[in-house]
Parts: structure tokens; C-alpha cells; sequence
């Protein structure tokens, strides 16, 4: 793990909330470290907006502590220095524009007034900067808000949900910048319901469902885990193949299309295999399980809404054999 | 934690960057100003009509702030609007993010609008009382005279207050729709009416706005009425009681829910 320094973590622990009689957030303990992307996954309506919300101070908690640079919240002195967050893009005035929107924030935290400029700059919004914000696409107000997570050159950005209505074009910049404010050293925490998505940016990854916490792992460690891999095979000598494997004690699963899935094997050692017993082979290929489908089974116990009605109770009582090992294994 | 003066210049920076804040307080100066004047006008020209009670106790500073009942609405407003557009344009949690000291965030921006709400006040108060002495004819008053003077600084003050109470109102009920759906009605209407009716007028003397504007009476019965059981500045202290307490529920209402 690489921990650079101790003073840009987000630390929290043993978080709760509850409305009423539901509780949204439930025992959260996690670390947010610098230098890397934290992906902050779970279904709608797991916890993740706020949670993100009590991390901003924004919400109260039931209990539990949210700790920033090792502070409060509360007690940071001009917290957009420290940390920025786009939490809604909507969340401006739309009848200011959006140069002024930014001017606010930046002089209610002393940043200088160039600094708007330049964070307009670099989310590609300088040319419609005088233009009220509410006539502004979904898009534009997402850059917009990135503009204001930017403002203070903080070390600690959260973004939630930041891909949300974006056109291929606007995701692929979320994504570079993210990566790029990673890169460096800076702590970034994104939240999102989409494993794809999660597993082109984030190098780490929190998984919760129902407010609890169900992975906290490295992405690669969550990929190995939880995708099973194989080797795809085709030959127009398909029955011979599958004797010449048989043999050497592989396990053959047939697929649709002539295809033949091969596990627990490397693409090398099949490829030799075939070269020996002088088999030609249209392909030869590893293949993993989608995880969208593993994040899928991990918060399907987890999942509030499903399409179709289910009994609650068991679900939040009872979670699912997955659950458990896959925590175990974080 | 955050530095006031800076937290002062970023609400002043979000106050005049929204056009509702020219709108709102152009109202309540013009249309106060206005309605003064042509009640003015009206009064000088058929001031042989009024009855005798009325003529006896006539109060030419009081006829010239006529256009408060109208122009006050544009404060409330201003007010609602001031904080309420956090809230309905979702801006509150990018502020509080920005100023997470809610008391310091809340006061910072009461103190720039009510600030700015009490200029506007006051220029309006003394506005309408020129323009509608010069209306007023022979039936004058000069801001020499007793009392005078205290009844115009104390109508801009009226305003600023005016202004405040539906901030702190807005802060509390975190809507401009229900705060302006529960305030223009009962200041209009409900406040006017029971005042007129026996019994419930001995209550609407405590109301924010009933209390408040005895303090631009020079004459305490003007127009035949019937005087207060305060002098004007108690009704403007009775006001300013009213003010705190919106201000310390929408405080605590502001430290206590979520953003």
C-alpha cells in the first residue's frame, strides 16, 4: 500500500445514519489514501451520497467521526484549500454566471480571484464564463463543479458520481483528469454505481450495500477475486482438441459457437500444448468474468430496490455466502 | 475557522450578482415612494372631506409612509429570496462546504443583506417623506418638528427589519415558496384584518409589523385611531424582539438539519 503521507487521508470510523427507523449508513470504517483513485462503490442507494455528505459536514451523523487531514471538518480553517468536491452539478445559483458563482466561493475561503479564471480555464469553460448558469447543460454544469472542486488547489478531491449525463467525450476527460490529480500525489475519492466505470479509473476500491461496508481492496486484488478466469479456444480439429486436454487433465467447459473454455490455465501453456499435438487453432484467448457481474452477486443481498418486489427483511438480515468471503479476502 | 471579513465579502459578492436583489429592493423603494405621493396628493386635495377627528389628529409624516403596506412586501422578498435561492437552487451545500461554520455562513449573510436592506430602508423613508410633504400643501410637516425625524430614520428602519425577519424565517422554514406563501398573506391580509377586528386587535398589536410601525407615528392616535400601549420605540423594541427570535430559529434550524 502506499502510503505517502499520513496528513491527507480521510479517516472514517464507525459511521451511522439513520432516518428514523431506516438507517442508511450503518458502522462505516474506511481510509481514503492519497496518490491513488478510491472507487467508492455500491448500488443505489447504498450510502454513498451521505456518506459523502457527512463527510463534507453537510449531514450530522448518528455517530461516528469523520476525520480530514485529521480534523473535522468543522475545524478547517478555509476547508476548500483541503478538500474540493463535486457532490451535484446543480448545486449553484443559476441565475449567476459562472465566473461569479466561483468568485464567491473562492473569496469566502481567501483564494485569489485569478484563481477562478484559471480552473475555468482548465475545465474548458472560459468561453461562456459570463453566461448564467442555469442555461447550462448537464455537462457543462458538471465541469462547472469540478471548476469549484478545483478552486483551492486542494490535496483531497471527492467527486460523486462525476460521470453521470456526461457525453464519451466529457467521461474520457473525467477519467484522465482524475488520474492525472492522482498522479499527483493528491487523494481522490469517486463514487459510483458502475463497476465498468470503476475499474477504468480506480486503483482501490470501498464497496458498500445498505451502508455496510462489503469490500475495501485493491482493484487488482478485487479483479482477481472476483472474476473468474479462463482460456477460450477454437479449432476446426475441436474433437481432438478436447481429448489432447482431457488428457493433460484440464477441465473443459464447451461454449457456444465451437468454442471451448479452458480454466485454471495460462494462454501459453494451451498454445504450446495445441503446437505439439500439431492443432491449429483459430483462437486462443484469456477471458475474465464481466465484475460487473461479481459486483453484481457481492451487493445482491445489499441491493435496496430491486426490479421486483422482495422481502426486505431477508435481505438486510441475511446476507448472502458471497458477502462474507469476499470481505474476508479484502 | 473562517476569516468574517472574508465570508462578508463573498455574500456581498452573491448579492449583487443575482438580478432579484435590483428587482426586489427597487420595488419597495419605488413603490413606496410612489404610493406615498399619490396618497399625499389625494389627502392634500380632499383634506376639507376627512372628519373632524381625523382632521384634529391628521399626521402628515405618518399619510407619507402609506406606501410601506405595499413596498413592504418587496422587502419581505428581498429577504426570502436572500436565503431562500440557497436552498432551492441547491447552492446551500456548495456554501456550507465552502463555510462549514454555520453561524458564522448565516450571520455573514444576514449582515451584508440586512445591511443592505436598511440603506435601501432608509433612503426609501426619506424619499417618501419629501415627496410627500411636498404633495401635502398647506398640511406639511417639517423634519424639524417633534418627533419627526425619529418617525423617518425609524420607517427606514422598519424596512431593514422587515427584511431580517423573513431572512431568519426563511433560514427556518428553508423554502422561498412557503416562506413567501406564509408571510405576504399574513402581512397583507391576516395582520390588516385582525387589527381591525375587536379583541383579536389587542394581539395584532404585537405583531411584528403592528408594533413595528408605531414607530413612524408622530401623532400616537393618528387619524383617530387608537393608541398603543407603547410608545414608538417600544413598538419598534417589540419588532427587533420578533427579528431576534426568527434569527435565533433560523439559526439553530440552520445548525441542526442537514444541508
Amino acid at each position: 500500500m502506499r502510503t505517502l503521507s499520513l496528513g491527507r487521508m480521510i479517516e472514517i470510523e464507525d459511521l451511522t445514519k439513520r432516518y428514523g427507523t431506516k438507517t442508511a449508513v450503518d458502522h462505516l470504517s474506511f481510509q481514503v489514501r492519497p496518490g491513488v483513485v478510491t472507487g467508492f462503490l455500491g448500488p443505489n442507494g447504498a450510502g454513498k451520497s451521505t456518506t459523502m455528505r457527512m463527510m463534507l459536514d453537510l449531514d450530522n451523523p448518528t455517530s461516528g467521526t469523520v476525520r480530514i487531514d485529521g480534523r473535522h471538518y468543522r475545524d478547517l480553517a478555509e476547508p476548500l484549500k483541503y478538500i474540493g468536491a463535486l457532490l451535484d452539478a446543480k448545486a449553484m445559483h443559476g441565475g449567476r454566471s459562472a465566473y461569479n458563482n466561483l468568485l464567491c466561493l473562492a473569496q469566502s475561503n481567501r483564494i485569489p480571484a485569478s484563481r477562478v479564471g484559471e480552473v475555468l480555464d482548465l475545465v474548458g469553460l472560459t468561453a461562456v464564463a459570463k453566461k448564467k448558469s442555469k442555461g447550462f447543460s448537464l455537462g457543462m454544469g458538471q465541469r462547472l463543479g469540478i471548476a469549484s472542486a478545483l478552486l483551492g488547489d486542494p490535496e483531497i478531491l471527492m467527486f460523486d458520481e462525476p460521470v453521470n449525463g456526461l457525453d464519451p467525450e466529457g467521461i474520457h476527460w473525467i477519467r484522465n483528469l482524475m488520474k492525472a490529480l492522482a498522479a499527483e500525489g493528491r487523494t481522490i475519492f469517486v463514487s459510483s454505481h458502475l463497476m465498468s466505470e470503476m475499474a477504468l479509473t480506480a486503483d482501490h476500491l470501498i464497496v458498500i450495500g445498505q451502508g455496510k461496508l462489503l469490500a475495501d481492496t485493491s482493484m487488482a486484488d478485487f479483479i482477481q477475486q472476483n472474476s473468474r478466469s479462463y482460456v477460450r479456444m477454437r479449432s476446426p480439429q475441436q474433437e481432438r482438441l478436447r481429448d489432447v486436454l482431457h488428457a493433460n487433465g484440464f477441465v473443459v467447459v464447451e461454449a457456444g459457437g465451437g468454442a471451448l473454455e479452458v480454466d485454471g490455465a495460462t494462454t501459453e501453456k494451451l498454445g504450446e500444448l495445441a503446437a505439439e499435438s500439431g492443432l491449429v487453432l483459430h483462437e486462443l484467448s484469456a477471458q475474465r468474468a464481466s465484475l460487473e457481474e461479481a459486483f453484481m452477486q457481492m451487493t445482491a443481498a445489499a441491493v435496496e430496490y430491486h426490479a421486483q418486489g422482495t422481502d426486505v427483511h431477508s435481505g438486510a438480515a441475511a446476507p448472502g455466502p458471497r458477502w462474507g468471503t469476499t470481505s474476508e479476502g479484502a | 475557522m473562517a476569516v468574517a471579513s472574508a465570508v462578508l465579502q463573498s455574500e456581498w459578492t452573491k448579492i449583487r450578482t443575482v438580478s432579484s436583489t435590483v428587482w426586489t429592493l427597487a420595488s419597495a423603494l419605488f413603490v413606496t415612494v410612489a404610493m406615498g405621493a399619490a396618497l399625499c396628493a389625494l389627502t392634500n386635495a380632499t383634506f376639507d372631506d376627512m372628519r373632524e377627528a381625523e382632521r384634529l389628529t391628521f399626521d402628515p409624516t405618518l399619510i407619507s409612509f402609506s406606501g410601506m403596506i405595499l413596498g413592504q412586501l418587496a422587502m419581505v422578498v428581498f429577504g426570502v429570496l436572500v436565503v431562500g435561492t440557497e436552498y432551492s437552487s441547491g447552492m446551500i451545500r456548495t456554501s456550507l462546504a465552502a463555510v462549514p461554520q454555520r453561524a458564522t455562513f448565516l450571520f455573514s449573510k444576514i449582515a451584508v443583506a440586512g445591511g443592505l436592506a436598511l440603506l435601501v430602508g432608509l433612503a426609501t423613508s426619506f424619499l417618501a417623506f419629501f415627496l410627500g410633504q411636498a404633495l401635502l400643501g398647506g398640511h406639511r410637516t417639517s423634519i424639524g418638528d417633534d418627533g419627526v425625524l425619529r418617525a423617518v430614520v425609524g420607517g427606514g428602519l422598519y424596512m431593514g427589519l422587515m427584511a431580517v425577519f423573513s431572512m431568519g424565517v426563511a433560514a427556518m422554514l428553508r423554502s422561498s415558496m412557503l416562506s413567501l406563501g406564509i408571510l405576504v398573506p399574513f402581512f397583507f391580509l391576516v395582520s390588516q384584518i385582525l387589527s381591525a377586528v375587536p379583541k383579536a386587535k389587542e394581539v395584532a398589536l404585537y405583531f411584528p409589523d403592528q408594533a413595528g410601525s408605531k414607530v413612524m407615528r408622530v401623532v400616537p392616535d393618528a387619524m383617530n385611531s387608537e393608541e398603543a400601549p407603547y410608545g414608538p420605540w417600544g413598538g419598534l423594541g417589540i419588532m427587533v424582539l420578533w427579528v431576534a427570535a426568527s434569527l435565533v430559529g433560523g439559526y439553530l434550524v440552520m445548525k441542526k438539519r442537514d444541508a
